[in-house]
């Protein structure tokens, strides 16, 4: 993974001490709460319900055993022993106090890391695919990219104060598990005929209040000019994107107000002045990237011992259950990519203990070259696992709660904070998952429905992402009572949908019951192996709509 | 200090100029600026709207400033040559349009005037703004000078070019490894 060289760590530091002398001024009342607010949130501290909160920023998600370590170590120290992992493969501590962030931001400098640009309205943590450079029907790796976007992003002069957030996501895969479609801007990495590498940029998706889908902008551009590219598009979103209103403010409704075409027109007259110039990219530029971004040094793995796993497989009931749903396929035979489930009962989904975040460090050592990954999903990943040592890693992951068969599942749930830990949240999100996966927690019902995803966000925000869920539940606030508004039909991937309202809003303890009443007219209406997001499809929506509300 | 100083101080500015950056010293300003749309100020050399500047474009006194949502183009940004500096305000320090005006102004169009930032003008945005091509920063009266000139060098490396930098740190590296 990228390590930082001496301008990274001094970049950083500066950033450190530039942040405690903001903090300081604050503190003695030099600093107004208007003035340092974007001054925190570029700096990743939002003033939460009950306590600041320090969102930390993992680039695309990959993360080092020593940087957890780093983590779990922060935890104890200023927060409450655990933390969270977003859907921005992000990780927030709920706790902190609020004169310790200077110093939690220190610690973090020291492991190459910190938590630049993950809130304000400015360019946001670039987020990728969590199987970036082992995945089968990978194309192109993105983590190079994403790096490269991520320096051009950072400390950005000209867009530190844009209408609004700004979210770059990067896939290089033939399936897209970056959710592109529903990024401020989405990049799909693809080789032409001739083997050269290409962008398809979309710009203008989003979720939150008014959740679109992203509109092409172009469809080959040459990589040589992706940072031009990308600096010619937030350059017209922050000349003209509203600023009158915040909940239209995104860059999805500019490109609606204006149209695709007359969007893209803006963005190509701009790009023409900026084309070839100091930010082109070159083959060395590219290169060095790429070089922070090896392959590990993978032993080879006998044919016997890919044979012996699955014999295993086919053996042992739970082992397989465990395959089937968190193991991988690998780009490399005899390797497999393992994800640790981040979702039981006891605690919310994406939550992770400082002792978890200590033994997952030391398995990563053990099992996957130090390296981890951090999923949209709200899991881990341990990206390079020899087929041979997954049922030990198996056995301890079980041992700490992590190996829970239900990654893809109903179960798997996606959740944002919610009313418990957001001041900007209508309903709590946390409970909900959890009366959730108490109702449907038999395995066999699970493996049965399949592949379902089900989000939720505590508000219209959409931190739970509630638009791309098959199932989306969306916490509403009538008169301060909490309600939640169910939506059918969402998808993140490739042919993405938007779920549509099923009717009016329930009660919190009557949703496990709603969301049986539709998972019965897919069991009862489904074909084959029909996938719940291709019955509801194909038999629409009034026929969950009747039997919910009758 | 005082409080009766602190009140005085502030009328004095309130009456007179901005506290003053200009290429990384503070200075004395000689300019007023003036917000009324209608009529010129007594006092000179004063800072007028872009309308009324152009209105009076002949006087070598008056220089216009800008609005953040000014769209430049060549015409306009050949006749702002005349002036002996163009200011671009800040309505409230979080709309960020005026660093993309100061950029295109430099680097589209050449602008080697001064360029002052003016209106909600913060410690804490400066360093942006000076990488923006901002080479004058008409502070908020209420800012701390002091700190003020500590904000412009808060850092000493960047990942992109922009006004004060044409080579991104991706080529800086590729040529000092080059180099050894």
């Amino acid at each position: 993974m990228y390590r930082y060289d001496a301008y990274d760590q001094t970049l950083v530091d500066e950033r450190v001490n530039q942040f405690r002398d903001q903090m300081d001024r604050y503190l003695a009342g030099k600093l107004g709460e208007e003035e340092f607010r974007p001054v925190r949130l570029q700096n990743g501290l939002y003033i939460q319900r009950h306590a600041p909160m320090l969102r930390i920023a993992i680039p695309y998600g990959m993360l080092s055993s020593a940087q957890l370590r780093a983590l779990a170590a922060i935890t104890r120290r200023y927060d409450r022993g655990y933390g969270h992992f977003t859907t921005r493969q992000n990780l927030q501590l709920n706790w902190p106090a609020l004169e310790d962030v200077p110093e939690i931001l220190a610690d973090l400098a020291k492991v190459q890391m910190h938590a630049i640009q993950t809130s304000g309205n400015c360019i946001r943590n670039t987020t990728s695919d969590q199987f970036a450079g082992i995945a089968k029907d990978e194309v192109v790796d993105p983590r190079p990219w994403c790096e490269l976007i991520r320096q051009w992003s950072t400390l950005h002069p000209e867009f530190a104060y844009l209408p609004r957030k700004f979210k770059i996501a990067v896939t290089g895969a033939t399936d897209d598990r970056a959710a592109i479609h529903v990024h401020d801007i989405g990049l799909r990495l693809w080789l032409d005929d001739a083997g050269e590498l290409r962008v398809r940029v979309l710009a203008g998706g989003g979720m939150g209040r008014t959740p679109m889908i992203g509109e092409v902008v172009r469809e080959d551009l040459p990589w040589q000019h992706l940072l031009t590219y990308l600096e010619a598009i937030v350059r017209v979103y922050n000349q003209f994107g509203r600023r009158d209103n915040k909940f239209k403010a995104r860059i999805k409704i500019l490109v609606k107000a204006l149209g695709v075409e007359e969007f893209t027109r803006r963005v190509e007259a701009e790009w023409a002045h900026l084309k070839d110039g100091p930010q082109t990219l070159n083959e060395d530029a590219v290169d060095e990237a790429k070089t922070h971004f090896p392959d590990p040094a993978r032993r080879p793995v006998a044919e016997s011992a890919i044979v012996a796993y699955e014999t295993l497989r086919q053996e042992n009931r739970a082992f397989a259950r465990f395959v089937t749903n968190n193991v991988m396929d690998h780009k490399v035979p005899g390797y497999k990519a393992v994800t640790l489930s981040l979702k039981r009962r006891e605690a919310a989904p994406g939550d992770i203990t400082a002792d978890q975040m200590d033994a997952v460090a030391e398995l990563a050592e053990r099992y996957g070259f130090g390296e981890l990954r951090v999923t949209h999903e709200q899991n881990l990943v341990l990206s390079d696992v020899p087929v041979d040592e997954i049922e030990t890693l198996w056995q301890k992951l079980d041992a700490l709660g992590m190996a829970n068969p239900t990654v893809g599942t109903l179960n798997d749930i996606i959740c944002c904070p919610g009313g418990d830990f957001c001041s900007l949240a209508n309903a709590v999100s946390i409970p909900i998952a959890q009366a959730i996966q108490e109702r449907f927690e038999d395995l066999d019902y699970l493996y049965d429905l399949g592949p379902i995803d089900l989000n939720i966000s505590g508000c219209m925000n959409a931190c739970g992402h509630h638009h791309v869920g098959n199932i989306g539940i969306l916490g509403v606030d009538k008169k301060g009572e909490e309600y939640y508004q169910i939506s059918l039909g969402g998808n993140a991937d490739d042919d993405v949908s938007l779920g549509k309202i099923l009717g009016p809003s329930f009660y919190r303890e009557d949703v496990p019951g709603v969301i049986d009443k539709v998972l019965q007219v897919y069991v009862e209406k489904r074909l084959d192996d029909e996938r719940f997001l291709d019955t509801y499809r194909r038999v629409g929506h009034q026929a969950f709509k009747e039997r919910v509300y009758a | 200090m005082p409080e009766s100083d602190t009140s005085l101080e502030a009328r004095e500015v309130v009456t007179t100029r901005a506290p003053l950056i200009k290429l990384g010293q503070h200075v004395e300003d000689t300019w007023v600026l003036s917000r009324d749309t209608e009529t010129l100020p007594e006092s000179r050399p004063a800072i007028v709207p872009l309308a009324l500047w152009q209105a009076h474009s002949a006087d070598a006194e008056l220089a216009p400033w800008l609005p953040s949502d000014t769209e430049l183009t060549p015409a306009l940004v050949a006749t702002l040559e005349q002036a002996a500096l163009v200011a671009i305000d800040f309505p409230a320090f979080t709309d960020g349009r005026g660093y993309t005006l100061a950029r295109l102004l430099r680097e589209r169009f050449g602008y080697a005037g001064e360029i002052r930032a003016i209106g909600d003008v913060l410690i804490d945005q400066l360093y942006y703004m000076s990488r923006c091509g901002f080479d004058a920063l008409a502070l908020r009266e209420d800012q701390d000078i002091e700190a003020a000139l500590r904000a412009l060098t808060a850092f000493s490396v960047s990942y992109q070019p922009a006004v004060d930098l044409h080579e991104p740190l991706f080529a800086r590296r590729l040529r000092e490894h080059r180099t050894g």
